[in-house]
């Protein structure tokens, strides 16, 4: 099937922004029917490259054929009206209105010519798609409410509504459960059995080869590379997009964690006092928490951060009790939280890079003055440490690629050297090398003796770089697994329920 | 910055205009805006504007929006005046008055960060609330005074130019450290962008946002005491109407945006320049006084959708 003609072609297309040439004379084909692979590392250009054929922005050069005719993409109307549909990376949903508004938004069924929305038509209709993805809230909930995974399902949803002959997904299952992103899957499988072409973008490469007929790897704005067949594997991928072979892809375990416990948490109750959670934190380890999408990890992360106040319990850092109402007490008593949503919580997208990064520190560099020399040297040692591919240290967060986005979140806290650092889904939407690079990093921090708590829903990533495990789940925890228990059966029983041998 | 630089332009142009008009006029070419008296005058008016303009401007720029000011400036201009009537130093009663400002910013704090009202609601209630007590006390009656040193705060002038303007001149100069040399400074504009992020980071957001309302209502108060000193009374129905609408007007003329997190406070004394030689340039051109908050208007409204253009031109050539 792989052999059917060319549906859509991208030639030779070149964009510079500011400081960044994004994308540098790429090619990109796709063919009937299937679905097409995009991978890169982040700020390789593979969001700039869709967006283009979105009409979100002209290329500076470079032409656009679908359909063998010549295409001039003036504006994301054009785009759709050319059978182009893509869902964004980013969530672009209206957080006020219902799931149903959301899915047909601007394209409301109407009666006559008068524009009165047919609601009844609307909710039915929607309820169809919503189906179809596995959306399971009732079709009036309001957006806001929804978590992120299932936002990312009326994303996607949305794009489904209009019947569409090239569909883009920039890194949907980000921020999807295991058993949404097989939803997904199993969607997009019927969609490409109904003659449908997809552009797929991911940095979960397992994802990658089960999904995809053929792979196109960018790297730095260049194409380098095609892979398609058996050829689509890890290894190729990886070595592709990075440029280099990644020997060893989580650290060494820790010189172990004989620390003095920094963090104690007793009877800690959170989301209206229905969960109590117990565990202990030790200097120098990493401390993942597994469980299912639901399983009230970010909400326990939160209250023990102080952004929900009211709770119940006992928390101790090193040895004394603590009272923590906000995350400004959690962060004097040494806390720092990478949250899960990057964009609304983690980072200010306006902000230039500096600033985003200083934010928590620059009170007390001088205070209450603002020290900029202090601000600036902090920025460039850590945009170094973390190797934050940005042209200046100026530039807004926004224009940042996502995985960058990530990197300036984690870097404010890196400024700020808490004893505690927990992280809420570290590597969402980060590329294979970044990745090694920032477990490497989370592995040095523990080393050089802060306690890390990890939230992560990847498997791997939770048995590959903790040292225990907390799992999780309906808010309560299930079990606490030592280095030698940590697998994925054991880790699959507890977050399911099930209960501690 | 570019921004900055378009609405001094405007103002240049507009002040050449004027001058033109008059020149070209005027029988003996005289051109009477340039008069020390007219320029005095227009000092005096830009620094009055300028002072409660910055208030708006520091609430704008964190997002939120202060809609009492006017009423701030009755009430305090009707306090004032009644207890100098009652025996007071008037001095001592606008200290007095104007530290109770800072009591109403902190409530206009508390609502919002504590009640989570939304600033615009929060503010309204207390636009019909003070100015309904400013009216409600004296009964209706206007105030008047007369005392010679306090009428010099807003009629004085020294080295030639109007105490009020001086008065601008040191606000601004306080505010302008505040904004770039505070920490303060870095949080109020960062919550105006993204209020909880800035809280994910540590800094008491309501604090901060409080201090932004606790500015503006003592600004707004500083206001109200330099009216009554320049009026040397009080009527408690129209002083100050609507002031709130033309200390959002310059804040705005001047780039602050009403999304928070954009604005300085160079930017909200052009813009009350602009209104204000407006304003006289009207009158000295003959325009009847009853068009000038139409022409205000327009120019508010071609500001912002010259701004809106540029920046749409800026992104498409990205
Ligand atoms: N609007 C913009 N203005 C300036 N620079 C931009 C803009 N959009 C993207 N860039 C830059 O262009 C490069 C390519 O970014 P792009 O978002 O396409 O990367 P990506 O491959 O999608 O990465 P990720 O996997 O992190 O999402 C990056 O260096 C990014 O900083
Ligand atoms: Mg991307």
């Amino acid at each position: 099937m792989g052999e059917s003609t060319a549906l859509l072609q991208m030639q030779n297309i070149t964009k510079r922004f500011p400081g960044v040439l994004a994308l540098n004379g790429v090619d990109l084909d796709l063919r009937e029917g299937e679905i097409l692979g995009l991978i890169g590392e982040n700020g390789a250009g593979k969001s700039t490259l869709m967006r283009i054929l979105g009409g979100d922005y002209p290329a500076d050069s470079g032409d656009i054929v679908i359909c063998g005719k010549q295409a001039q993409i003036t504006d994301v109307q054009h785009s759709i009206a050319l059978g182009v549909s893509i869902i964004y990376q980013e969530l672009n949903l209206a957080p006020n209105l219902d799931i149903a508004s959301n899915i047909f938004l601007g394209r409301e069924p109407a009666w006559g010519a008068l524009g009165i929305v047919d609601s009844r038509a609307l909710y039915s209709k929607a309820a169809e798609i919503a189906g179809r993805v596995g959306i399971s809230a009732p079709m009036n909930t309001l957006v806001e409410t929804l978590s992120i995974g299932e936002q990312q399902l009326v994303e996607i949803a949305k794009a489904l509504s209009v019947d569409s002959g090239i569909l883009v997904l920039d890194e949907p299952t980000s921020s999807l459960s295991p058993a949404e992103a097989s939803k997904l899957f199993e969607v997009m499988r019927g969609l490409k059995n109904a003659g449908v072409s997809m552009i797929y973008i991911s940095h979960r490469l397992a994802e990658i080869r089960e999904l995809c007929d053929r792979v196109v790897v960018l790297r730095d704005g260049e194409r380098v590379g095609e892979l398609s067949g058996d050829r689509i594997c890890p290894e190729e991928m990886v070595r592709l997009m990075v440029g280099r072979d990644i020997s060893r892809f989580f650290p060494e375990h820790g010189r172990h964690a004989e620390g003095d416990t920094v963090l104690m948490v007793r009877d800690l109750s959170y989301r209206g006092g229905r969960d109590v959670v117990n565990f202990d934190l030790r200097a120098g380890e990493i401390l993942g928490i597994a469980g299912l999408v639901g399983a009230g990890r970010t909400e326990l992360v939160e209250a023990l951060f102080g952004v929900e106040p009211k709770h119940d319990g006992e928390v101790q850092v090193m040895g004394e009790n603590v009272e923590i109402r906000a995350p400004a007490d959690a962060i004097n008593v040494g806390m720092g939280l990478v949250p899960e949503d990057r964009k609304a919580l983690g980072v200010i997208l306006e902000m230039p890079v500096t600033e985003n990064i200083s934010l928590p520190g620059i009170g007390n560099y001088n205070p209450p003055f603002m020290d900029r020399n202090k601000e600036k040297e902090v920025a460039v040692e850590l945009v170094d440490r973390l190797e934050i591919k940005t042209p200046s240290l100026n530039q807004l967060v926004q224009f940042l690629s996502g995985g960058n986005q990530q990197k300036v979140a984690l870097a404010k806290w890196l400024g700020i050297s808490p004893k505690i650092l927990i992280l809420d889904e570290p590597t969402r939407g980060i590329d294979v090398g970044s990745k090694s690079e920032i477990y490497r990093l989370i592995r040095e921090l523990a080393d050089d003796g802060m306690g890390v708590i990890m939230v992560s829903s990847e498997m791997d990533e939770i048995i590959g770089l903790s040292d225990r495990v907390m799992v999780m789940h309906e808010g309560k925890e299930t079990g606490i697994l030592d280095r030698a228990d940590i697998n994925e059966q054991n880790i699959m029983h507890l977050a399911t329920g099930g209960s501690q041998a | 910055m570019k921004k900055l630089l378009g609405m001094t332009l405007l103002l240049i142009m507009l002040v050449v205009a004027i001058c033109t008009f008059q020149w070209f006029t005027h029988p003996d070419h005289s051109i009477t805006f340039l008069s020390s008296v007219n320029l005095c005058n227009l000092a005096q008016r830009i620094g009055l504007l300028g002072i409660y303009a910055l208030g708006a401007g520091i609430v704008i720029l964190s997002g939120g929006i202060d809609l009492s000011i006017g009423s701030v400036m009755a009430f305090v201009g009707v306090a004032v005046a009644m207890l100098t009537v009652a025996g007071w130093n008037p001095f001592v009663a606008s200290a007095l008055v104007v530290l109770c400002c800072v009591l109403l910013g902190c409530w206009h704090g508390f609502l919002v960060g504590r009640i989570k009202l939304q600033p615009f609601i929060a503010t309204l209630a207390s636009l019909l609330l003070l100015r309904g007590l400013a009216r409600g006390i004296p009964n209706g009656i206007a105030q008047t005074i007369s005392h010679e040193p306090f009428a010099f705060l807003g009629n004085g002038s020294y080295l030639g130019i109007p105490i009020t303007f001086w008065l601008l001149i040191i606000i601004a100069l306080i505010l302008g450290f505040l904004m770039n040399f505070t920490v303060y400074g870095r949080y109020l504009y960062a919550i105006g962008r993204n209020a909880e992020a800035v809280r994910y980071s540590g800094i008491k957001v309501n604090r901060v946002r409080t201090l932004a309302f606790v500015i503006c209502a003592v600004l707004a108060g500083v206001a109200g005491v330099l009216e009554l000193s320049l009026n040397h009374e009080i009527q408690p129905a129209q002083s100050a109407l609507m002031y709130e609408m033309w200390a959002i007007a310059a804040a705005v003329l001047g780039g602050c945006s009403l999304r928070g997190g954009e604005g300085s406070v160079l930017g909200v004394i052009i813009g009350a320049m602009l209104i204000r030689v407006m304003d006289n340039g009207m009158n000295l051109v003959g325009v009847s006084s009853e068009w000038q908050w139409a022409v205000i208007g327009v120019i508010v409204l071609g500001g912002v959708i010259a701004d809106a253009a540029y920046k749409l031109r800026a992104a498409n050539k990205t």
